[in-house]
């Protein structure tokens, strides 16, 4: 009987640990979105949109060319990282699913998804800074689409295997070719599955920084071309937040709101499209 | 009909040679990644040799360069950071299998999940404006009255610090453990479970005897996984960690990691002995992660294939 106890006793004492580790995650969650929501919305106006960044002392400066500058490299990441994901994605699942090419392919894909981003950029800035001789939007861009790959083509891979055989099987008995049986059938099954999943991987590296410090730096300016320095939320972040200025660490909280924003905002609506359509 | 038939034929070569060359791709942007690291880094590698790894003498004014103390803070903080989060995810991953009512899974599942949506860099911010203080005014001082006589909690609380790095980085990496472990949990058949509630056990021993035996390569993998995040993560570590070289083994003593040492000084670095040695440094980080990253890819795969 005492036994039996001690059993209940542990294994009570095991369950409230569980749960109370349980209820931390959640605390920590909103005790983390509660502070940048509350210290970020106080940064919240007109100015912060439209303004360029000012010197310290001046509280009416904006990161306009920030927000500017962030979805633009994202937006040339994007371009760069989704037909080159898709491709290979599309390898993976379709020719590459149990040969040596496609295991070796996925191994790599699965590392360099958690890959240092750090490194990626002292990668990026090695070839297209140093050869070039400056910093440029380019090179942050390239650095965020290095990131962005690797996401890209496993769930494209992802996606393409949920596609029921029978389809492909009507398409390739009709006598279409396997690349016109993609286009036509597969792609367009798979199509808002695939889109869902590019979205995840836009607002993963929306939030990077590490891959920008040496690529795309930063810039007080609005930018010409993606040839020069670039302008970018969260480098701006970064180097708002390391100083000792209180105006510019209210604009840090005030990036820190909008950046934390977009993302989650973009994660739960993907997750819940993704979730419904996995219901049916 | 013969002609669409090779024109077919020749469409499926271009298309499957196409595909090929761009999964090709990314196993070749991983190889020259390490070819680029290496090659730039030979100078240093030249200069040091093995020396760079065990040498604590980090100095750009003498162009002494040693890797010991941020590869020392990579490891530690790293090491902190599994410590709290390992008995935390497991703990989560367990709450959310066994403990939760079922209306309760997916939400709280999702609210876990979110923690790692949020980006790094705020995580940083929150750390050194947030928890930074909290620590120097609360909870160091209180380590320090009861339990002051250990050396890992000697020294000034200043808030920023090795402990504070790995409390951040727990924080970052438990969703990753979490999840993974969870799926992991789900994967323990139905009818083992049953078997052992059947000869009495309580909930704490089927976890403890048949859920984690069956599912220890997944969680060891899912435990690797979250260690090659902490060991890269560059942001929220730059703003705790203190950046300051200096080997101790206090908790409280401020430090700095392999990807904060790149984060600070890679775009002032002046010389080519001092990129060089970067670049050496950003290399040793990539190696270490490519490892355990690599360790963790072979856990959970195996781990799969034993389910099936």
């Amino acid at each position: 009987m005492n036994n039996i106890q001690r059993r209940k006793l542990i294994n009570g004492a095991v369950l409230v640990l569980s749960t109370m580790a349980a209820l931390l995650g959640l605390f920590m969650l909103v005790w983390i979105l509660g502070d940048v929501g509350i210290r970020g919305a106080a940064a919240m106006n007109w100015d912060f949109f439209t303004q360029l960044p000012t010197p310290p002392g001046t509280s009416e400066g904006g990161l306009a060319n920030a927000i500017v500058g962030t979805a633009l490299m994202t937006l040339v990441a994007a371009l760069i990282a989704v037909p080159f994901g898709v491709m290979a994605g599309t390898y993976l699942s379709e020719f590459g699913r149990h040969n040596t090419m496609g295991t070796i392919t996925r191994f790599i894909s699965d590392i360099l998804v958690s890959a240092p981003s750090i490194v990626i950029g002292v990668f990026v800035y090695l070839i297209l800074v140093r050869s070039l001789g400056h910093f440029s939007g380019w090179a942050g861009a390239v650095a965020l689409a290095i990131i962005m790959l690797p996401v890209v083509s496993r769930t494209t891979e992802e996606m393409l295997s949920l596609v029921p055989p029978e389809m492909r099987e009507a398409a390739l008995a009709l006598g279409a070719p396997y690349w016109k049986m993609m286009l036509h059938v597969i792609y367009r099954a798979a199509v808002a599955g695939m889109i869902t999943g590019v979205m995840l991987a836009i607002a993963r590296v929306a939030g990077e920084t590490a891959p920008l410090l040496f690529t795309g730096l930063n810039s007080p300016y609005w930018m010409h071309s993606m040839n020069e320095p670039m302008a970018n939320l969260t480098v701006t972040l970064f180097d708002y937040a390391m100083s000792p200025y209180d105006d510019w660490h209210t604009l840090a909280w005030g990036a820190a709101f909008l950046i934390t924003v977009s993302v989650l905002t973009v994660t739960i609506f993907t997750r819940l499209v993704l979730r419904n359509r996995s219901r049916h | 009909m013969n002609r669409s038939k090779t024109s077919s034929i020749m469409g499926d070569t271009l298309f499957r040679g196409l595909t090929m060359t761009f999964a090709a791709g990314i196993s070749l942007l991983f190889v020259a990644m390490i070819v680029v690291l290496w090659q730039q880094s030979q100078l240093s590698i030249d200069t040091f040799g093995f020396s760079f790894l065990i040498s604590d003498d980090w100095n750009p004014v003498t162009q002494k360069f040693g890797a010991l103390i941020p590869i020392f803070g990579t490891l530690l903080s790293t090491a902190l950071a599994l410590f709290f989060a390992i008995p935390l995810s497991l703990g989560i991953a367990l709450f959310l299998v066994e403990l939760a009512p079922s209306w309760m899974r997916t939400p709280f599942g999702t609210a876990i999940e979110l923690l790692a949506a949020i980006p790094s860099i705020v995580y940083g911010m929150w750390g050194l404006f947030v928890l930074a203080p909290l620590m120097s005014d609360h909870i160091q001082p209180w380590l320090q009255d009861h339990f002051g006589f250990l050396f890992i909690f000697s020294g000034p609380p200043m808030g920023i610090g090795m402990l504070t790095a790995g409390l951040v980085l727990a924080l970052m990496i438990i969703p990753f453990i979490a999840s993974v472990t969870r799926d992991v949990f789900l994967m323990v058949p139905q009818t083992l479970k049953e078997a052992a509630y059947g000869l009495g056990s309580t909930t704490w021993e089927v976890v403890k005897d048949v859920m984690i035996p069956y599912g220890k390569k997944g969680i060891a993998g899912a435990v690797f996984l979250g260690m090659g995040r902490a060991l890269g993560e560059t942001m929220a570590v730059t703003f705790v960690i203190g950046n300051a070289y200096h080997l101790s083994w206090s908790m409280f003593a401020p430090g700095n990691s392999i990807a904060s040492t790149l984060a600070n000084e890679f775009t002032e670095a002046d010389g080519d002995l001092y990129l060089s040695s970067l670049i050496e440094l950003g290399l040793v980080l990539f190696l270490i992660t490519f490892t355990v990253l690599g360790l963790a890819q072979l856990w959970l795969r195996r781990g799969q294939g034993n389910r099936r």
